[in-house]
């Protein structure tokens, strides 16, 4: 067949092939870097790094952080298995781990008394998990996608309501209730207990626990990815009939993704309730869920180094974003690269820039000068940045109803921006620009605990418009 | 057309001929309320080149899935090799020596092509030498492509690699549905080609085809589908002499 016509799409592979070549920034360097290095020496280099945390500071705030988004790490790996690998929606996946939590609370705690050692309680907690997973994968027999994400989402409701009721099991109280298991059992080797706190700050051999864990979990998954049964998943995912049609056994397999899903969240469950030393219901709830799918997705479902990334960005994002001196950041350089598409010339963005920022100073000292009030309110944050930021955004002492009218006011301006052409569009950007700056240091900026949720939905609209199968997701080729 | 190195008799030669590779006996299919299949009976004797034929939505592919188990027949049973294969699962059925290659091919678009190779592989664990040589040899062009995405190949590199996946599986029964679609002229007697050359190999072969005259060129003996029921069947011979088949399906 050698000599037949070359009839072909090789021009278009050659495009493809080119392109990843040419893709430049960051986000190319990444990826041009990750083909090249093996696998484990980013795993080593990763681990030292997350290992030295408790070294370089003693701040427990950050160690602790460490640790959570190792937890998170866990989880997304997990995730990644059902639905990057065997492209099962769902969406149960944390009532694995608040199962997980909640059988090692209840297996040791006062709650009963019984105080089972770790070595044992944490392989019974994972297989327990695993188990459950495959009842739960049962409908993926006959359902998927969206049909599936709903029945395993119903799932999630119902190990919610059995936790939250669960003071009043047959006249036994199992779960506590809303208040949850307290006191429980911290890890403990041969007798020798892990205490959680080390006088009152975080214990940091907990972070190493956690770590040993992950790596172990990452090594094996990557086996199991290499091994007949991941490539089978990967065969699954793309085309159940073609999968079926080689003989893969895709019930069972669909089954084994939900365990293998399973048992990690629950391995990770044990974690997080020795951390905590107690375990409560609305520890596994929808924001978690969505948490951790952001994470798999922003990170490229499918890929092991991605759910990594995208838990360690979401994580230290989410964190991080909890002060608004870091969340004021984030809100003008993400508004700057905004703009970036909508302007395309750098001499219109320049202009446009210091037309604002003179704009603001002009606003700021009529403003100023009419009533010292509308100018004499502190910025949320506090920092260096935000007190200089004071003496251009205007910041009223007080709000009043200013604070639902500049909302709805700057909605109607970004709409306006979107629907207006030409020159005038770059003269409607200057006073919207500068609204916004208001609304974010009155309104927005003092709340970080909604904003730092929508700046996160913000980050991930944008990365994934841009990269659509995630950061380190794979392309994907479509037969057409 | 080469002589097949076993023994093919056509159907029906006596209880004397050797037990058919695959058998549905009186097969009757249904999609929900929907009755495709209406009493099929046919059988391929092993090494055996047989075409199923028939126009539209006749129930040729439904024969197919119904041969390998992705549906059930409501009545009538399946055997392969004399064993009843009926409640079998298609893992079960490809294991006992079924392979197909299916309609639109449906390759694994983002992994390569050696990939795509592996997983036909998949009931035999890993894939061994001698599997990949036997397709190699049969596709030069497929090694040569082997580490490009199964998506981005031409429409014919993509056919021979659904077939040399189907022969990963190491089939004595290649189930083929409508090798040709979407191919060039030339191309589609290169299929042929492909098709009696894996025939030679000693795999027998049921094909589905729209292509009736290229398709009994090369069969030992054919059946015609026509909303589900078997309306005709015989040698190539025969069927090409039939003036009924002639005027519906040959269109002289
Ligand atoms: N999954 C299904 N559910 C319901 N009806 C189906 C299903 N698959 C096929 N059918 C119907 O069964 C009939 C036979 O389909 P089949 O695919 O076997 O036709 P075919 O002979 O292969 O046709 P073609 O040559 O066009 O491929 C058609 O009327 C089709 O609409
Ligand atoms: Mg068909």
């Amino acid at each position: 067949m050698s000599s037949g016509p070359r009839i072909g799409k090789d021009e278009w592979v050659a495009r493809e092939g080119e392109q990843r070549e040419r893709r430049s920034g960051l986000l190319g360097g990444i990826a041009r870097a990750q083909a090249r290095t093996p696998w484990w020496a980013f795993l080593a280099v990763f681990v030292v790094l997350a290992c030295l945390v408790p070294v370089v500071t003693s701040d427990s705030y950050i160690q602790r952080v460490a640790f959570d988004t190792t937890i998170f790490m866990l989880l997304a790996l997990g995730l990644n298995v059902v639905v990057g690998w065997g492209g099962l929606l769902d969406l149960g996946y944390v009532a694995f781990f608040g199962f997980g939590a909640y059988l090692y609370a209840i297996l040791g705690s006062s709650q009963f008394d019984i105080h089972v050692p770790t070595i044992v309680v944490i392989p019974v907690v994972t297989l327990a998990g695993a188990l459950l997973g495959l009842v739960v994968g049962l409908p993926s027999w006959r359902l998927v996608g969206d049909y599936l994400a709903i029945v395993t989402l119903f799932a999630l409701q119902i190990f919610r309501s059995v936790i939250t009721n669960g003071h009043d099991i047959f006249g036994s109280n199992v779960t506590n209730g809303v208040n949850g298991i307290l006191k429980v059992d911290p890890l403990s080797w041969f007798g020798h207990a892990l205490p959680v706190s080390h006088r009152g700050l975080f214990n940091p051999d907990y972070l190493y626990v956690a770590i040993g864990f992950f790596v172990v979990i990452y090594v094996a998954l990557r086996f199991v990815n290499a091994s007949r049964t991941g490539r089978a998943w990967r065969a699954l995912r793309e085309d159940p009939l073609a999968a079926t049609s080689m003989g893969m056994p895709i019930d069972w397999l669909k089954l084994m993704a939900f365990a293998f899903g399973a048992g990690i969240a629950a391995l990770t469950g044990t974690l997080t309730a020795s951390v905590n030393a107690a375990v409560f219901p609305d520890n596994f709830d929808v924001p978690q869920l969505i948490t951790i799918y952001a994470m798999v997705i922003l990170g490229g479902a499918g890929s092991q180094a991605g759910a990594i990334v995208g838990a360690v960005v979401v994580n230290v994002m989410l964190e991080s974003l909890r002060s608004p001196d870091n969340s004021r950041w984030v809100f003008y350089i993400a508004v700057l690269l905004l703009l970036l598409p909508v302007l395309r010339s750098a001499r219109k963005y320049l202009l446009l820039v210091a037309a604002t920022v003179a704009f603001g100073f002009a606003v700021h000292a009529i403003a100023g000068a009419i009533d010292p009030a509308w100018t004499r309110g502190t910025t949320p944050g506090g920092g260096a940045v935000g007190r200089a930021i004071a003496h251009w955004a205007i910041v009223p002492q007080s709000l009043g109803s200013t604070r639902e009218a500049s909302y709805v006011l700057l909605i109607a301006a970004v709409l306006a921006v979107v629907t207006i052409r030409g020159r005038w569009k770059l003269v409607a950007l200057v006073p919207t620009l500068y609204l916004a700056s208001f609304v974010w240091e009155n309104v927005l900026g003092p709340q970080p605990e909604i904003t730092r949720y929508i700046l996160l939905g913000a980050i991930l609209v944008g990365v994934m418009t841009t990269r659509p199968a995630g950061i380190l997701g794979e392309r994907r080729v479509e037969i057409v | 057309m080469t002589a097949t190195p076993t023994p093919a008799g056509p159907a029906g030669a006596g209880a004397a001929s050797p037990t058919p590779l695959l058998r549905l006996d009186n097969v009757d299919t249904f999609y929900g309320p929907i009755h495709i299949l209406q009493g099929v009976t046919l059988e391929v004797m092993p090494g055996e080149l047989v075409s199923l034929l028939g126009g539209n939505a006749s129930g040729k592919s439904t024969t197919l899935k119904t041969a390998l188990g992705l549906v059930r027949p409501r009545t009538g049973t399946v055997s392969i090799a004399g064993e009843d294969v009926t409640t079998r699962t298609t893992s079960y059925r490809i294991a006992k020596g079924l392979a197909i290659v299916p309609e639109n091919r449906r390759l694994f678009a983002p992994m390569t092509v050696l990939e795509n190779l592996e997983m036909g592989a998949y009931l035999h664990g890993s894939p061994t030498k001698e599997d990949f040589e036997r397709v190699y040899t049969l596709f030069p062009r497929v090694y040569e492509r082997r580490s490009q995405l199964a998506g981005t190949l031409s429409g014919g590199e993509q056919q021979m690699v659904a077939v040399g996946r189907a022969l990963m599986c190491r089939p004595r029964l290649l189930l083929m549905d409508e090798p040709s679609m979407g191919l060039a002229p030339i191309l589609v007697e290169k299929s042929f080609e492909i098709i009696q050359q894996v025939h030679e190999a000693g795999v027998a072969m049921l094909i589905v085809e729209q292509n009736a005259n290229m398709a009994l060129s090369i069969a030992d003996r054919g059946y015609v589908l026509s909303t589900g029921r078997i309306v005709l069947q015989g040698t190539a011979a025969m069927l090409l002499a039939d003036d009924d088949l002639k005027k519906a399906y040959l269109g002289r």
